[in-house]
């Protein structure tokens, strides 16, 4: 084990795979010199070279275009899209190419590509550098994603998701890039498509994933100090889900809150609600909850910022609600 | 092209206002009253300054991420921009839009723009819009050297050549997208020569001659309200900071910044006025004093502005 922040850590499991791996490469606007917007890729250049640590010019087109061509020729990309917001550039690439090849082909075509891009509000950068897609890409059959919360999982989801023979979207928040803790070195990966309980609890059950689970975590702290015992599940990946692990622990606690940072319409936390009420119905003694930004635009304001991203306040509320 | 002391002396007032109000957001940035990011547009006033002195209220721009001095240059109101980057309910988009999405649409200013490129097709719509309405008001588009890499920009290009719009394509080439230079991110030298492929009429200039910005920013502004279509103009510049305000800028050699700092558009103006002798020094140094005076204004109104209200998150996300 190893203290690192979230940002080291997803950055020593690129390390990790371009040391172990010639195929994989490094590809984005400013990851070179720069070492990417947030630091993530720091270092790499002087360590990988720019044969495999590659600034591009502004061109998100290309940039997950030629990952699509190059990963269908053998080797395993990792691109790197500066902000979510701008996989808009991109979508053909990400929609129809990368997460169609395979079927469309019967099978014969391998994409292994990771997307890493940062998602988030809270830094003040508004609605064209703080939202929360998600959901988007989890609504892509072929797509795999990937939201990891703390450092450990950044490092373990980043291995498996290399590794991965199809395209993932690997997407890291913002807030939580300096955020250290303790993580496992070598060749320790966290598999795709399993949960893991943050918390233990008995009466509730909190779903949480990326920015939001530290945030259900103090939420579910203060909760435990008025007698309600909440569990804080984090799926890590939405897809694959774990939904077996979510309707365990819902079978245990009988009610569930699912908390995310993107706005309620179309968010993914009412595809888990909808999962729930379809194959755990029976568990649940009250409503399942959601709390989500609001369907708004990221506002740019801090006051209006602080309004938009759900809080620790909400999730309590939400919780107590179902105790009522 | 014959021009006067009057037509002169408001470049170098609109160049002074624009370095004033970025110095001075500069300060507020580091000084934590400005959340968020803040990209400076300090060494490359005269390329906002010539191209919008060609311009009326009634013609468009569509601005960038760099988009104060744009907006200054086209007729914003200081006070306004000051409140919007300080997140204030009095700003220009009531605090929700911040330093990269300020927009005058009442002045035709439509926006800047936190997606790179993403000006280029969106002008070719307002030109498109001028056209339609067989109006002879035009737009210009300000983008980056980097911008012109992205797609938008080979098909915003095309549109506007064979839909013959009254747009022109303005190209502040400082050299750099973010790290990322010239060199290394395009093999052609003058960005310029790009509008060839689209049959259009493509010139450089240099960007920190506002003159020389002037003079081409009319000939194409004169083309478009005729109706002879779009061009392009690359203007070769510099900006003095880092990317934005935080950016060390590690990427750029110290001989390259001192070189371009001794090419400062102000100064390089100043040099003329004087020459001239359309202006002492005290002349200039006054022009100087009063844009400190309307910025320290503009300050003093952000900051007694109110903070939006929370309810405010759900207002506006559609028309009523
Ligand atoms: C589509 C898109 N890609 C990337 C970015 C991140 N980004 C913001 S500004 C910038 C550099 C822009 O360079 P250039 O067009 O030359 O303008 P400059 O900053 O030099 O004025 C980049 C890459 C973005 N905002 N939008
Ligand atoms: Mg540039």
């Amino acid at each position: 084990m190893k203290t690192m922040t979230y940002v080291e850590a997803l950055r020593d499991g690129m390390r990790f795979e371009m040391n172990k791996d010639p195929n994989v490469y490094l590809a984005g606007e400013d990851v070179g010199i720069f070492g990417g917007c947030f630091g993530q890729t720091a270092g790499l250049y002087q360590e990988f070279g720019p044969e495999r640590v590659i600034d591009t010019p502004i061109t998100e087109t290309a940039i997950i275009g030629h990952a699509v061509g190059a990963a269908a020729s053998g080797l395993r990309p990792i691109v790197e899209i500066m902000f979510i917001d701008f996989t808009g550039v991109c979508m053909d690439e990400i929609l129809n190419q990368a997460t169609k090849m395979r079927y469309m082909f019967g099978g014969k075509a391998k994409v292994p590509m990771v997307i890493r891009t940062p998602c988030g509000a809270g830094v003040g950068a508004a609605a064209q550098h703080s939202q929360s897609l998600e959901a988007f890409f989890t609504h892509i059959p072929g797509m795999k994603v990937v939201m990891p919360s703390v450092a450990a999982d950044a490092r373990g989801l980043m291995i498996a998701a290399i590794r991965d023979d199809n395209p993932v979207m690997y997407i890291e928040h913002k807030g939580l890039l300096g955020v250290e803790g303790e993580v496992p070195e070598g060749d320790v990966i966290v598999p795709l498509g399993k949960a893991d309980i943050k918390k233990e609890g008995s009466d509730v059950t909190i779903v949480a994933w990326s920015a939001m689970v530290g945030k259900a975590m103090s939420a579910a702290a203060s909760l435990e100090k008025e007698g309600i015992s909440a569990e804080v599940l984090d799926p890590r990946t939405l897809k694959p889900l774990d939904i077996d692990s979510i309707l365990s622990s819902v079978a245990k606690t009988g009610k569930l809150v699912i908390v995310h940072e993107a706005n309620k319409t179309g968010g993914f936390g009412g595809e888990i609600a909808a999962l729930v009420a379809d194959e755990g119905f029976d568990y649940l003694n009250a409503p399942i909850k959601r709390v989500t930004a609001p369907d708004s635009p990221v506002p740019f304001s801090p006051v209006l910022e602080k309004a938009y991203v759900p809080g620790e306040e909400k999730i309590i509320a939400a919780v107590k609600e179902l105790f009522a | 092209m014959e021009v006067t002391k009057e037509t002169l002396l408001g470049f170098y007032e609109t160049m002074v206002t624009i370095r004033t109000f970025e110095e001075k957001a500069m300060e507020l940035f580091a000084a934590g009253y400005i959340p968020g990011f803040v990209h400076l547009y300090i060494g490359e006033e005269a390329v906002a300054t010539g191209v919008c002195a060609n311009l009326t209220e009634r013609d468009f721009i569509t601005s960038t991420h760099r988009g104060h001095g744009h907006l200054i240059a086209k007729g914003g109101k200081i006070d306004l921009m000051m409140a919007e980057l300080m997140g204030k309910v009095t700003g220009y988009c009531k605090g929700k839009g911040g330093s990269m999405h300020i927009a005058d649409v009442d002045l035709g200013i439509l926006g800047a723009n936190g997606i790179v490129g993403a000006g280029q097709p969106i002008a070719a719509g307002a030109a498109f819009a001028c056209k339609y309405k067989k109006e002879d008001n035009v737009c210009v588009c300000f983008f980056g050297d980097g911008a012109s890499n992205r797609g938008t920009f080979h098909e915003a290009l095309n549109l506007a050549s064979v839909f013959n719009l009254p747009v022109i394509y303005v190209c502040e080439n400082n050299l750099y997208g973010i790290s990322n230079c010239q060199r290394d991110h395009m093999n052609v030298s003058d960005i310029s020569d790009r509008a060839a492929s689209y049959g259009i009429p493509g010139v450089s200039v240099d960007g920190n001659d506002v003159m020389a910005v002037y003079e081409a920013a009319a000939e194409a502004v004169k083309r478009a309200r005729k109706g002879e279509g779009p061009s392009m103009i690359e203007c070769k510049t510099w900006r003095h900071r880092g990317h934005f305000e935080g950016d060390p800028g590690i990427y750029k050699s110290a001989k390259e910044q001192e070189a371009w700092i001794k090419k400062d558009p102000i100064i390089k103006l100043e040099k003329k006025l004087l020459e001239y002798e359309y202006a002492s020094e005290d002349e200039l140094n006054a022009i100087k004093d009063t844009a400190k005076e309307r910025i320290e204004a503009a300050v003093e109104f952000a900051k007694n502005s109110p903070d939006p209200e929370p309810e405010d998150v759900l207002r506006d996300v559609y028309a009523d």
